[in-house]
């Protein structure tokens, strides 16, 4: 108690309010460019945006934009992007989730664990029109895989109505940064379950499955939640890779945005801002939701 | 039970594998086929000669380092004037480097078109010169997460209110200050946000493409639409480059110093 009382007489401290008072104007110009940056070239233009949504071409104030986003077409767009997104999130984690179980906890040679881990930085990094390019040789119509399948194994994917410019290949293109990305951010919450656990578990009787069903899943769960919303507004927000390898066909929200721009297909600029408004809205959620499992997930990590 | 969870392991990363190495053999081989018969590197050879390859590969290079220089400038006193004076800004700050992850650069750039065109008060898009510049600045943005992670975590590893005190006794100025004591003992941390930053920003396409900049995103998309082997001869060289950066930023990261003498 006494103790307390005395540290906190200390802190007050004559004379520092008054230095702090004459420094403060200085402080802030340190961090100045900084939020003049910030404000002029990130936050202004989104909200300008985020305005533009909720005004007519007269400029008044009107719902009307965002009322228009239900209309068929863009609906639709909105409806495809997300199970687009969703897909491939969901299989990413899990694919991702069971290729970094495996690497870190399944007893593998220890070089694949950093092999893996270097090659998943690589992956999560090549996305856009460079990965499109390669899995149009791989599974497009005369891509090496078809041809292999349909020589040695007699299966012709595309008689059996798979393309790459379709939606599962959209998604088959998605997870090869998805799956990595998945990797990079989960091995650190795979590597925070402790061995212990896995001890203490075996000496009360617990067999295997009962330690992943009442240690593992939960103490991972949040890490993995979190990280599968990060990874479907990593997919919502995706144009370079759609874009090349449907071009501007496919009906996804993405490619509908990069289409008004180039050329005002709405033929109206504020719904146009609406439908970016969306995405913002959409991809903003999913972040919202990623801090808050990220924060139940430290709880582990420490 | 050991045994199988082993073998379980091994049929995991097995298929996992084979998803990643596919691709890349597949699109090797796909790009050895131009000639007709036989194997060459003629997609190869004929993506190098490209006059266009050379031009808008060298732009983008251009931007790359101003977007990196840009990225230093910006981030490094910002962080370093976090840690030292102003540390309950920091969620603040840290909370607008991730704003590039929330916003995506589709939007972002839509609202730089919106905001700065012909008629407006700053009108970077009414000259090539100001867009190249607004191209700079996207990317810039885009890199923000990246480089202030990088950074932030450098400047963890020394001690900076001593680095800083020790300076202003031997009479540096604060432009000195970050210039000579600070940066140099962030280096490593700074050059790997430059690597992820040039890997990020080489072959981007949505920004270039929507601002018209004559970047190497762009020529890849129109290589694409236009030619048949020589994509996958692309798509290779962008994965080199990918693995280089990414390859240079592990490298580097065994230089870094592990922890301060002091945490601060």
């Amino acid at each position: 108690m006494a103790d307390s009382t005395m540290s906190q007489t200390a802190r007050v401290s004559p004379g520092a309010p008054e230095i702090s008072r004459v420094r403060l104007p200085l402080h802030w110009l340190g961090v100045a460019p900084f939020f003049v940056f910030a404000l002029l070239f990130l936050i202004l233009p989104t909200v300008g945006l985020i305005a533009g949504a909720f005004k007519n071409a007269a400029g008044d104030y009107t719902l009307d934009n965002i009322i228009a986003l239900s209309q068929p077409k863009l609906a639709a767009a909105y409806w495809v992007s997300i199970q687009i997104s969703l897909v491939s999130a969901v299989l990413g984690a899990l694919i991702g989730l069971a290729m970094a179980v495996a690497v870190i906890r399944g007893g593998l040679p220890s070089w694949l664990r950093s092999a893996t881990l270097t090659f998943s930085g690589v992956a999560s990094n090549f996305a856009g029109v460079p990965l499109a390019f390669s899995f149009i040789a791989t599974l497009g119509r005369l891509g090496v895989a078809t041809i292999l399948l349909r020589d040695i194994f007699g299966i012709n994917i595309y008689s059996l109505g798979f393309s790459i410019f379709s939606f599962w290949g959209l998604i088959l293109t998605y997870l090869y940064f998805q799956i990595p990305l998945m990797i990079v951010i989960i091995t650190p919450a795979v590597d925070g379950l402790k061995k212990e656990w896995g001890e203490a578990a075996a000496t009360l009787g617990a067999t295997n499955w009962q330690y992943w069903r009442m240690v593992v899943i939960p103490v991972l769960w949040p890490s993995f939640l979190g990280t599968t919303v990060l990874l479907f507004a990593n997919a919502f927000g995706a144009v370079a890779t759609a874009y090349a390898l449907t071009g501007p066909s496919l009906n996804i929200v993405p490619i509908q945005l990069f289409a008004q721009i180039r050329g005002d297909v709405l033929y109206n600029p504020n719904l146009g801002y609406a439908l970016a408004f969306g995405m913002i809205v959409i991809t903003g959620l999913a972040n919202l939701f990623y801090i808050l499992f990220q924060r139940r997930a430290e709880r582990w990590l420490k | 039970m050991k045994q199988g969870s082993r073998f379980w392991a091994w049929l995991v990363f097995g298929v996992g594998t084979t998803y990643f190495v596919l691709p890349l053999l597949a699109t090797f081989e796909f790009s050895l086929r131009k000639r007709r018969g036989e194997y060459s590197f003629d997609a190869y050879r004929s993506v190098f000669g490209d006059p266009n390859f050379q031009a808008t590969f060298t732009y983008s290079v251009v931007v790359a380092i101003f977007t990196i220089l840009l990225g230093v400038l910006l981030v490094v006193p910002t962080a370093y004037w976090i840690r030292l004076r102003l540390p309950h800004l920091r969620p603040v700050v840290e909370f607008i480097t991730l704003l590039p992850l929330v916003i995506p650069a589709i939007v972002i750039v839509f609202g730089y078109i919106r905001m700065f065109g012909s008629n407006s008060a700053l009108p970077f898009l009414a000259t090539a010169r100001g867009a190249d510049a607004l191209l700079v600045i996207g990317y810039a943005v885009l890199a923000l997460p990246y480089m202030y992670r990088a950074v932030d975590t450098g400047l963890r590893t020394i001690d900076v209110r001593t680095l800083t005190e020790a300076a202003q006794i031997l009479g540096a100025g604060w432009t000195t200050i970050i210039a000579r004591i600070i940066l140099p003992n962030v280096l490593i941390a700074v050059l790997s946000g430059a690597f992820l930053s040039f890997a990020i920003v080489i072959g981007e396409f949505t920004m270039a493409s929507l601002l018209n900049r004559p970047a190497f995103g762009p020529y890849l998309q129109n290589i694409g639409a236009n030619t048949a082997y020589e994509p996958s001869a692309l798509a290779l060289i962008s994965f080199a480059i990918t693995w280089g950066c990414m390859s240079l930023i592990q490298i580097l990261s065994r230089f870094a110093p592990r922890s301060a003498n002091r945490p601060n």
